[in-house]
């Protein structure tokens, strides 16, 4: 394990195990937290996040609406008041999210206050700014610009403080998902089976029973790394890659697999083990339970922002259908829920005989991206 | 290990000096099927044995069951198509099955289900030592009751099965459940009827009702007819010679057969819900 330097002493003791690690089974190794999970980052909302966005708007524009219409006295009343407000209300909103997200990288690394500090200074910044331009234009709002920045910063730090109840409540909700990640990781069918395998090859073909058993140890190798860890799409596509590996052995020409996969799409960041529970979902009910030549599609492609995946097995109907069939599937929905909010996506659907999952998620490029 | 002298065709268990058993590997893994055969090699000093045959499916393995003699089936519980456990189903209809011993991977259910009922199963990976001990047990004991083998298999995986099997002249027969228009208890045997012919089967009807209760209705208290198979119903006042005894009563007009079968005064209101609905 590699020293953090920069590190609170808090996390810097080796013997601290990191929180929410009690859950884990005993037995399996996890790495020290590093700075970048620190609980007061998630006090600070990402304002570039598509979801956060919409939820501030709506809400903020819910409450002056509403302010106006307990004041208001008839239908036109409300609506022309709704309709003042909104004009100044409007600019300054998107403008102080606008910077907040530009502003977002310089504030993260310091500490909380700072961090509550910087965005209430954007809020009171982008109104004072707003109402510098826009008073001339309108009339509206001059004389008042103070005054509206005090009600700016009243909001930011509604918000804030919103964000940081929010972000308490989650934590149980955060370890349960590392938890299930965790259970989700590995079939104990697949190990037995691949184990089983490795020992039927050793006498007659020692070469491959070599690179089996050093494809199963880099399969393992990940499996014990912190599931919050994030690893370039490239990675978990070679992860992929190494368990279909394993899997050909075993099940010999019925696994045919196909990969498309569009090279400036793999540099994204991708949370660990996005995608191989999905491959090995795709392997155990498209491909296991049939006698026929089945084909897996790996697809990637980049779409603007958006990196958009799809893992696609044959569709072998209601009857094939295994137990523990939505684990691996609502374990990697509720992962994207977290991280991405409603930037991430996955859907299914049956479609020309194949069972499709599509996975839609935000093109992070920085290697020091950190999480929410 | 193969023997020059064929040893007569009888229950492995019969002889004083024990002859070769003739096993045969089911396994729809390649290379597990090459461990079974090397373990096998390592242990042949202990257990006399000769390998008759690999199959990678359930279908493979009843075709080749029916060109030779076999002792004892090395059985995957997890196979494709036909699982283990179904096939274990059908190598009990035989009049002399071979002795079985289930190898699995990981499956809760099913090795639950082998504890309960008795049944001798090997873990993959399998060892040497494990694997004689369960090939002399099964030699020592020689297979198991069909009953049991039925029940445990029931147990490990409750979905009714796709094929029901048929022992004629020494061969399996599967039939397919789909194509099955009406099953008929009489006598000592139950009639299984498709559009094509009729078989004969010792299992009992009762088990087959349980079974295949959403496929099938029963209609009279010896026969059940496959809810897809009805295409009407016909009320017959005429005095009948058959079973009804000549009272009015309804009868079931078939889909793919020129046959009726008598509905009893007992089951018509369960079957005519289903012409209404």
């Amino acid at each position: 394990m590699q020293s953090n330097r920069d590190n609170d002493a808090s996390i810097e003791q080796p013997a601290t195990p990191p929180p929410g690690a009690e859950a884990l089974p005993p037995g399996v190794i996890v790495p020290r937290r590093r700075a970048s999970d620190r609980p007061s980052i998630d006090a600070l909302p990402d304002w570039c996040n598509l979801g956060i966005t919409l939820r501030v708007v709506t809400s903020v524009n819910l409450l002056f609406f509403g302010v106006v219409g307990v004041s208001a006295r008839s239908w036109g009343v409300f609506v022309s008041g709704c309709l003042d407000v909104a004009a100044s209300l409007e600019p300054i909103l998107f403008a102080s999210l606008l910077l907040g997200c530009l502003a977002r990288r310089l504030l993260l690394p310091l500490a909380a206050p700072w961090q509550v500090a910087g965005n209430l200074a954007i809020s009171v910044a982008a109104t004072l700014i707003v109402e510098a331009l826009l008073g001339p234009l309108s009339g509206l709002g001059s004389g008042y610009a103070w005054r509206d920045a005090a009600l700016a910063a009243t909001v930011c730090g509604a918000i804030l403080y919103w964000a940081y109840l929010r972000s308490q409540s989650n934590l149980p909700a955060l370890a349960e998902a590392r938890l299930q990640a965790l259970q989700a990781r590995i079939r104990p069918h697949f190990l037995f089976n691949s184990l089983n395998a490795v020992l039927g090859l050793i006498r007659t073909d020692p070469k491959r029973a070599e690179s089996m058993l050093e494809d199963l140890a880099e399969l393992f190798r990940v499996l014990m790394r912190d599931p919050r860890e994030r690893v370039t799409l490239a990675e978990e596509i070679e992860l992929c890659r190494q368990y279909l590996a394993i899997e050909a052995l075993r099940l010999g020409e019925r696994l045919q697999v196909h990969t498309d996969i569009e090279i400036g799409a793999s540099g994204t960041l991708v949370p660990l083990l996005l995608l191989q529970p999905l491959v090995e979902n795709a392997v155990h009910h498209g491909i296991e339970p049939s006698t026929a030549v089945g084909r897996i599609d790996l697809e990637v492609a980049r779409n603007g922002s958006f990196v958009d995946i799809l893992i696609a097995n044959p569709w072998l109907g209601e009857r094939a259908k295994r137990p523990g069939n939505q684990m691996a599937l609502e374990n990697v929905r509720q992962r994207l829920n977290l991280l991405y909010d409603l930037e991430g996506q996955l859907t299914t659907a049956v479609k020309n005989g194949r069972f499709e999952v599509r996975v839609r998620l935000p093109y992070t490029s920085s290697p020091h991206e950190h999480e929410r | 290990m193969s023997t020059s002298a064929d040893p007569p065709a009888g229950p492995p268990s019969a002889g004083t000096a024990r002859a070769a058993a003739r096993v045969l590997i089911v396994d729809d893994e390649a290379p597990a099927r090459a461990r079974i055969v090397a373990l096998l090699s390592d242990i042949a000093d202990q257990f006399s044995h000769e390998v008759v045959g690999e199959a990678g499916n359930g279908r493979e393995a009843l075709a080749l069951i029916e060109t030779r003699p076999v002792d004892i089936v090395l059985l995957d519980v997890q196979m494709p198509d036909m699982t283990g456990l179904e096939l274990a189903r059908h190598l009990a209809a035989l009049p002399v099955g071979p002795a079985v011993v289930f190898v699995s991977a990981y499956d809760e259910f099913a090795l639950k289900a082998f504890e309960v009922h008795a049944l001798d199963y090997l873990v993959k990976p399998v060892r040497a030592a494990r694997l004689r001990e369960a090939l002399e047990r099964v030699t020592r004991l020689g297979a198991v009751q069909p009953a049991v083998i039925r029940a445990a298999a029931r147990a490990a995986d409750p979905r009714a099965r796709e094929m029901i099997s048929v022992h004629e002249r020494g061969r399996v027969q599967l039939v397919p459940v789909a194509e099955i228009l009406y099953l008929k208890a009489e006598l000592k045997y139950v009639t299984i009827r498709t559009a094509q012919r009729a078989y004969l089967t010792e299992e009992s009807l009762v088990a087959l009702e349980e079974e295949f209760a959403e496929s099938f209705v029963r209609v009279h208290r010896n026969a059940l007819i496959a809810r897809n198979a009805i295409s009407g119903f016909e009320r017959v006042e005429a005095v009948s010679e058959d079973e009804a005894g000549g009272e009015p009563h309804w009868e079931v007009v078939l889909r793919d057969l020129d046959e009726r079968l008598p509905v009893s005064r007992r089951q018509w209101p369960v079957v005519k819900v289903l012409i209404k609905g």
